[in-house]
């Protein structure tokens, strides 16, 4: 719950502005609030260590916390059950260390995506990945939703390319794990329990990735086709031995597309552009067109109220995916449209009325469950979300992870009631 | 043991899956790491979840340590039994439950052995990249707890990149299942966690793995340097040109030389043999292969042969799976390390290397997956000659320490187990440590799962950990924080 009026009086912020400095710390305005819940102030620390010594300072005064990078997804989770203080990495934003011979990075978790993918093309490198909105969303805003984009086929997602992680906890510890090299086995992998953990364990403050070259060419195709049959060339082309670096699958009422992206050298993406279109038979490729990389991007960019979820399926269910999609539109009269990526990880968008999407989401859950699959409700209107978990129903892990939450922050400062189950 | 929960043992796995005499105890008092050697109370061999499951209710009531196990090939001393605690050995689990190719997918208990799966999928043109040169052998539990890698991990990834669910037996005996067939599962990352922990987070008694596409084309090019600084600087220069071969492997010239002598591999003899192997579209693997070559030659390569039939790629490989144990050849005894490093900090730290082993006068043979910096130095000791066994660990554990100072880790695919705990404290501040055991603590709260193993000092979970306070060395502006 949110600190009472109480506690709010008893709060000494000048405490925090001497911590952060007081031209950093602000008091927080309506473009703050976190799915209709007004913190009280944003504070901007300035190091790891001032961050640390803030939270400490947060949970001891009894605040509710929230994270933020560049705030692109902070409607994810639940509606928050308390936030007093949200707490900015945006002055954390350095690239401390390209070791490009080694081919790695350390960069602070403030660092905007699109700013660090800069340093390193420097280098001829990337950090191998394409989340949402890399203008403005940070590190530690990506690994904290575990965002990816079309290269995860090729390159895995965030858990595979980050290799060291330093985090603030809630008593102030400043804690890392891993480190600088690719392959380190020495103690728990602390970088993939954060990954995806929505700030609820601890604030991230530095990571280390490992990267990739950029590549020298590539080219991007398209076919026509109807979500089932585009779902049965994904699966030859994952059965071929091409090696593609993108896979999608794009459908919308009526028409649905298949993508397929090439890198490499000219010679090897001029020899696998034909193995494709003997794979696709009669069905002939043109050119991708523009934009069609950030297509997950476009899913969200839209001024009508729309529920946009995230689901994941195996492979072989992407058609029936949208078949599901689809058929709860149908039923609601909602307009819709899927992006997924091969390894069966996508998003899709309805638009309609409030209490349509409320129940097409249910629809929806359903219809996937029974392949195996998951749907999370990651934006929509604050009475779609309202009194259901967004994150779907708990597994037999939840009291697992209850513990493994009440460990890491057991008065329940961070991001309370945004996780699984109200984690 | 008291007899009643030897019989309570017995009722649940059956006489046949129950070991207590003395004679046949000592096959389990310790892994692939010799040196340490404990007597179990007892071991059992349980062939169904269920039955794991009982076996650590039972555990968990009595308050009796257990120490699961798979093939026992592990290099540190991770299946060590504890002398007041059981081994429960998974070996007799050992059925592929399902093979799904469309979804590249395949669901194992844990005593299968890694080379199986990849065999059970090959007629139709898939392998299990992870492929620890052990991998004849060893388990797919085993690969779990210790997150194995293997040559190919610098472009395929590690055993936690492959498995994307498991089923566990946690220590109080409740069964969870982590992850899932389908990707990015809502919550925490458990599989993430649990892959690596050696052990002391639960069980795995199922696991669900990704399988691979074999590539079009796979290529090895060997080359041949008078040093081991000579080739790494063209492994740099691979890199640097923006490749990412399938693997690169390095060899100094005394394991070249044990290589030769077991298995024959027709290596050049030289001081620094570089092992390249790229995969894919035969078109892309040719011309880069071109460009492998113009880099070595640049970088003084006298010998480069590639590999054209698949026979010859296993002759090249063969050698460099058995270096380990060619080793033995060289001398009575060795220990193996598994230090990293950023691949930059190569030259320096062979050369720190020659300098200890002149200084100690230990031989000590190189042999390293280049491309992500993982070093296997073999120390080469005596063990009948007084101060030698001694001599030689302190050695290996000097070259641990380069790792750490370059910047690297005390082991890349070896686990921690019982042999570099120690080494955890030099390698992580107290606060790294005690925020790692915030995990322990959350899934074994009572310490029964392997303890005693990969943390320096064992952690009691009513403890409340502190409050982060620079170590004067980063105040001193000695020591950085990453």
């Amino acid at each position: 719950m949110a600190a009472t009026t109480d506690v709010m009086t008893r709060v000494s912020w000048p405490e925090l502005a001497e911590i952060v400095g007081k031209e950093h710390l602000r008091p927080a305005t309506a473009a703050d609030a976190i799915d209709g819940v007004a913190p009280q102030m944003v504070a901007e620390p300035g190091t790891a260590e001032d961050l640390a010594r803030a939270l400490r300072w947060a949970h001891s005064s009894g605040l509710k916390v929230a994270p933020r990078g560049g705030g692109t997804k902070l409607g994810w989770g639940n509606p928050p059950a308390g936030c007093d203080l949200v707490l900015s990495t945006a002055r954390l934003n350095r690239v401390l260390e390209h070791a490009w011979a080694d081919m790695t990075v350390i960069v602070e978790a403030g660092c905007r995506v699109a700013d660090l993918q800069k340093t390193l093309a420097q280098h001829g490198q990337h950090l191998a990945l394409d989340p949402l909105w890399p203008e403005q969303a940070t590190v530690g805003g990506i690994l904290s939703t575990n965002d990816s984009g079309t290269l995860r086929m090729r390159y895995g997602s965030l858990r595979d390319l980050i290799i060291g992680i330093t985090v603030a906890l809630p008593d102030g510890t400043l804690a890392k794990s891993g480190g600088k090299v690719v392959k380190n086995v020495a103690g728990y992998d602390l970088m993939k329990l954060f990954t995806g953990a929505l700030g609820t364990l601890g604030v991230i403050v530095q990571a280390i990735f490992r990267l990739h070259p950029l590549p020298r060419e590539s080219r991007g195709l398209s076919f026509n086709g109807t979500p089932q049959e585009l779902n049965q060339l994904l699966l030859a082309i994952m059965a071929s031995k091409l090696t593609c670096t993108g896979l999608q699958l794009r459908a919308a009422t009526g028409s649905a597309q298949l993508d397929i992206r090439f890198d490499g050298t000219a010679q090897g993406i001029k020899a696998q552009v034909g193995q494709v279109q003997q794979i696709a038979g009669s069905r002939t490729a043109s050119d991708a067109p523009a934009g069609v990389w950030t297509s997950h991007q476009g899913i969200w960019e839209s001024a009508a109220a729309a529920l946009v979820t995230k689901f994941s399926v195996l492979p072989a269910q992407l058609g029936a995916a949208c078949a599901a999609v689809e058929s709860a539109a149908r039923t609601q009269s909602l307009s819709w449209k899927v992006v997924v990526q091969s390894v069966g990880a996508g998003y899709g968008r309805l638009e309609g009325s409030e209490q349509g999407l409320r129940t097409a989401l249910l629809d929806m859950r359903d219809a996937l469950a029974k392949m195996g699959g998951t749907m999370v409700a990651l934006g929509g209107p604050a009475p779609v979300k309202r009194g259901l978990d967004v994150w779907g129903p708990p597994s037999d892990a939840q009291p697992l992870m209850v513990r493994i939450k009440q460990r890491f922050d057991p008065d329940g400062t961070l991001n309370p009631g945004r996780f699984v189950g109200g984690i | 043991m008291e007899a009643r929960i030897l019989n309570e043992f017995r009722a649940i796995v059956g006489a046949p899956g129950l070991i207590t005499e003395a004679e046949e105890l000592s096959t389990y008092e310790c892994d692939g790491l010799t040196m340490f050697r404990v007597l179990p109370l007892a071991v059992l061999l349980p062939t169904s979840t269920e039955q794991v499951q009982a076996i650590v209710r039972v555990c968990h009531r009595e308050k009796i340590p257990f120490v699961a196990r798979g093939s026992g090939t592990g290099l540190s001393g991770g299946a060590l039994p504890v002398a007041n605690g059981i081994v429960i050995s998974l070996a007799r689990m050992n059925r592929i439950l399902e093979v799904d190719l469309p979804n590249q997918r395949v669901v194992v208990e844990p005593g299968v052995m890694n080379l199986n799966v990849t065999m059970r999928v090959a007629p139709d043109g898939y392998f299990y990249a992870p492929d620890p040169s052990s991998q004849q052998v060893c388990s797919i539990g085993g690969n779990v707890a210790e997150n194995s890698g293997g040559a190919h991990c610098l472009k395929y990834g590690f055993t936690t990149t492959h498995v994307l669910g498991l089923e566990v037996v946690l220590p109080d005996g409740s069964l969870v299942h982590l992850g899932d067939r389908t990707v990015d599962h809502p919550g925490y990352d458990l599989p993430g966690v649990f892959v690596g922990s050696e052990g002391t987070l639960g069980i795995a008694t199922k696991a669900i793995l990704r399988i691979v596409k074999k590539p079009e084309v796979i290529q090895v090019l060997l080359a041949a340097f008078n040093s081991t600084n000579e080739a790494g600087a063209a492994v740099s220069g691979i890199i640097a040109a923006g490749m990412l071969p399938a693997a690169i492997e390095m060899m100094d010239n005394l394991a070249i030389q044990a290589a030769e002598a077991a298995v024959q591999a027709n290596y050049p003899d030289c001081g620094g043999l570089l092992l390249v192997e790229l995969d894919g579209p035969a078109p892309e693997v040719e011309t880069l292969m071109e460009e492998v070559a113009e880099v070595c030659t640049k970088c003084g390569a006298w010998e480069i042969r590639v590999a054209q039939s698949d026979a010859e790629r296993a002759r090249v490989w063969t050698g460099r799976k058995a270096a380990f144990a060619a080793v033995g050849r060289l001398a009575p005894a060795y220990i193996v390390q598994d230090g990293v490093i950023p691949r930059t900090a190569l030259p320096h730290v062979m050369s720190e290397i020659v300098r200890l082993s002149a200084e100690v006068g230990l031989r000590v043979a190189n042999v390293f997956h280049a491309g992500d910096g993982n070093l296997h130095p073999l120390v080469l000791y005596d063990d009948a000659v007084p101060g030698q066994p001694k001599a030689a660990e302190k050695l290996a554990g000097e070259i641990l320490r380069l790792c750490i100072k370059a910047g690297g880790s005390i082991t890349g695919e070896h686990g921690v187990g019982e042999e570099k705990k120690m080494f955890m404290a030099e390698m992580y501040a107290e606060p790294d440590l005690a925020t790692m055991q915030l995990v322990r603590c959350a899934f074994d709260p009572e310490n029964l799962s392997n303890p005693d193993k990969v943390f320096p000092r064992p952690r009691l979970c009513g403890e409340k950990t502190g409050v982060y306070e620079p170590h004067p060395l980063e105040i001193a502006g000695v020591a950085q924080r990453f």
